[in-house]
């Protein structure tokens, strides 16, 4: 038996997703965003809206986002992505447009572009990683580390008297009238990544039916700056970030209840 | 077209739309604020895209979103503001996507005050954010130029896949004068071939300004300057009036050469022989034609609403072959004809200074004001 025919006796189960491009990844063992990328190809995918679509890649280690979504992208200054977003939107009001941010970008730097865009009611989606750090300069405090979670700019563990205490994004941008439809899910386990998945395929249905403003939170791990193995790192993401950043629906708006996915 | 009666701001945002501008985004700021509430009206009314930022740092992302479609689009803001734009100025260079931006110049530094000033000659034509690039600087001295120089930052604007700014003050943007407006232009059917749109049935397209690559990132550099020797080639534009038989000439931009201009006639009608250069392009400056100039006067004085930011240019451009003067007025205080007559006349009664800056000298007889 030749090869080729082999190839026509087995079914493909699973694939690179055509919202994919086939290339090596930056990101580090472990880390997480890839599972997030690869959720978003696969909604892509089945919505068929890959050439439909314009994402709006941020700063942070998911700088080069666009080098993995075989999709139209542009690239924001750090925290601009949902200005950048609301341009492309606003002047392309048809098309699926994204922006992919880390918590830094998003929750720090940028937390005045995503507060208003949500104000807006802007019909854009937002998938946002939170890793409770700075990945990409090397690990340091960002808005969501926890108390007491050490980072190289909290050495000593984030003390609240003096650095504060975390930004919960999706509780504070679920309270304005714009957000349509604000979910935290996690990338820890497979059960946990399926139902990521429905949230973010409920997103894109809330840009496709015009609700305005939607948003994903992902909770994702970072061993490389956690300094734990990617296993010890799902398990603190499981035992420290989920009971802080608890898991769940923090906005649906009526006509987004509707939607079946 | 007759000609209206037209306050700056709002004949620079109605020329804006009739250029075919698709996408406006902008915060209120005076003495710009008319700009933005014409658009908020205007533009919904074409059915084209408008949206009152939170912020100038939005409205310029927002701007550098739109621009990355290929479609026309365009913000406006006075100096602070226009501070605040400077990232997004940067990055919009670096992805090397056009746009048309309107600074409407007040008073500073910090938040100064709301009168007209030519302040940020340093940031917009010098300036502009980091990295190694220039935009295209247009400095109207009426609301027809101004108009008529909106449009044009437009067509230049893709021409050259740069940014324009029309650098206006003030003065500029608040006062009413007789001005034409353009015809309506259709708007833009076709896009180039590097709009990041989402249109399907061909190549993904991207847009960035990151090059990890540092021999990557000194290409990108070398291809950004090598544009702008084609535009320092093709688009110098500047003014003359009464140099023909002048031996000495003022150099000044926007509404302080406007006034200059009161100032020449003034002198002409004493018998002075003076005439005046007025830069239209204040980026690419008209160096030659300032260094050529320079070479046939007695003296030159430059003349600006600022401490002599375009003076260093005006020096630079002479390099030392004429006796060069500075007249300024600064934060927000407008030089009258007479000032600038007087600053003429002690020019020419001399002795002409050897050796010291010409702004040393300026700020030396200007200490009255303390």
């Amino acid at each position: 038996m030749t090869v080729p025919e082999l190839d026509r006796e087995l079914e493909a189960v699973y694939q690179r997703p055509d919202a994919l491009t086939d290339s090596n990844t930056h990101y580090c063992p472990g880390c997480t965003h890839g599972i997030a990328h690869r959720l978003i190809a696969e909604v892509v995918d089945e919505m068929g809206i890959r050439e439909k679509m314009v994402g709006v890649a941020s700063v942070g280690c998911s700088v080069f986002a666009y080098n993995y979504f075989d999709i139209d992208f542009v690239q924001a200054p750090h925290g601009r992505a949902p200005a950048m977003a609301t341009g492309v939107k606003r002047v392309l009001p048809d098309r699926f447009v994204i922006t992919y941010q880390g918590d830094g970008d998003m929750a720090s730097i940028g937390m005045a572009e995503i507060v208003h865009a949500a104000a807006r009611g802007e019909n854009i989606t937002t998938i946002f990683i939170n890793n409770t750090n700075y990945g990409m300069t090397g690990g340091q405090m960002a808005p969501t580390t926890l108390p007491g979670q050490k980072t190289t700019s909290s050495p000593n563990g984030r003390d609240v008297e003096t650095a504060g205490y975390p930004i919960r994004a999706s509780e504070m941008l679920a309270k304005l009238d714009g957000a349509s439809y604000i979910a935290r899910r996690s990338l820890h386990d497979p059960k946990n990544i399926r139902l990521a998945k429905k949230a973010i395929r409920t997103a894109f249905e809330v840009q496709k039916r015009g609700l305005g403003f939607s948003m994903v939170e992902l909770l994702s791990i970072c061993p490389t700056n956690w300094g734990m193995t990617p296993r010890q790192s799902l398990q603190w993401l499981e035992e420290k970030m989920i009971p802080y950043y608890q898991l769940g629906d923090y906005k649906v708006n009526p006509a987004v209840a509707e939607i079946k996915i | 077209m007759a000609k209206q009666l037209l306050k700056g701001n709002i004949a620079v945002a109605e020329a804006a739309i009739r250029a075919g501008v698709q996408a406006y985004f902008g915060y209120p700021i005076t003495p710009q604020t008319e700009l933005l509430e014409w658009m908020s009206a205007r533009m919904p009314e074409e059915g084209r895209a408008f949206v009152q930022a939170e912020s100038e740092l939005a409205a310029i992302n927002m701007v550098y979103g739109a621009a990355c479609t290929g479609r026309r689009v365009m913000t406006s803001s006075s100096s602070p503001g226009m501070s605040l734009m400077m990232e997004g100025i940067s990055y919009m260079a670096g992805t090397e996507v056009p746009a048309v931006l309107v600074d409407v110049m007040r008073g500073g530094p910090g938040l100064g005050n709301i009168q007209p000033s030519q302040s940020d000659y340093n940031q917009i034509v010098h300036g502009g954010g980091h990295g190694d690039f220039h935009m295209i600087v247009l400095a109207p001295c009426s609301v027809q130029e101004a108009v008529d120089m909106t449009v044009l930052a437009f067509d230049l604007a893709e021409k050259y896949r740069s940014l324009v700014t029309v650098l206006m003050d003030g003065s500029l943007g608040q006062m009413m004068e007789a001005a034409e407006l353009p015809p309506m232009q259709p708007l833009k059917k076709e896009f180039p071939e590097w709009a990041v749109d989402g249109v399907p049935g061909r190549e993904r397209r991207l847009l960035t300004s990151i090059y990890m690559d540092a021999p990557a990132e000194e290409v990108t550099n070398m291809r950004l300057l090598n544009r702008w020797n084609k535009i320092r080639e093709n688009e110098i534009r500047y003014k003359q009036y009464f140099l023909d038989d002048a031996e000495y000439a003022i150099v000044g931009f926007g509404s302080a050469g406007r006034i200059a201009l009161s100032a020449v006639r003034q002198l002409r009608a004493q018998g002075v022989k003076i005439g005046l250069l007025r830069p239209i392009t204040v980026s690419p400056f008209p160096m030659e034609a300032v260094e050529t100039l320079g070479k046939r006067m007695k003296g030159m004085l430059v003349v600006e609403m600022n401490s002599g930011q375009m003076l260093d240019d005006v020096i630079l451009a002479t390099h030392g072959s004429v006796p060069v003067e500075f007249y300024g007025r600064t934060g927000g205080v407008v030089p009258l004809p007479d000032e600038i007559v007087n600053a003429v006349q002690r020019m020419i009664a001399g002795p002409v200074a050897t050796s010291g800056h010409p702004r040393d000298r300026w700020i030396k007889y200007m200490s009255f004001i303390n």
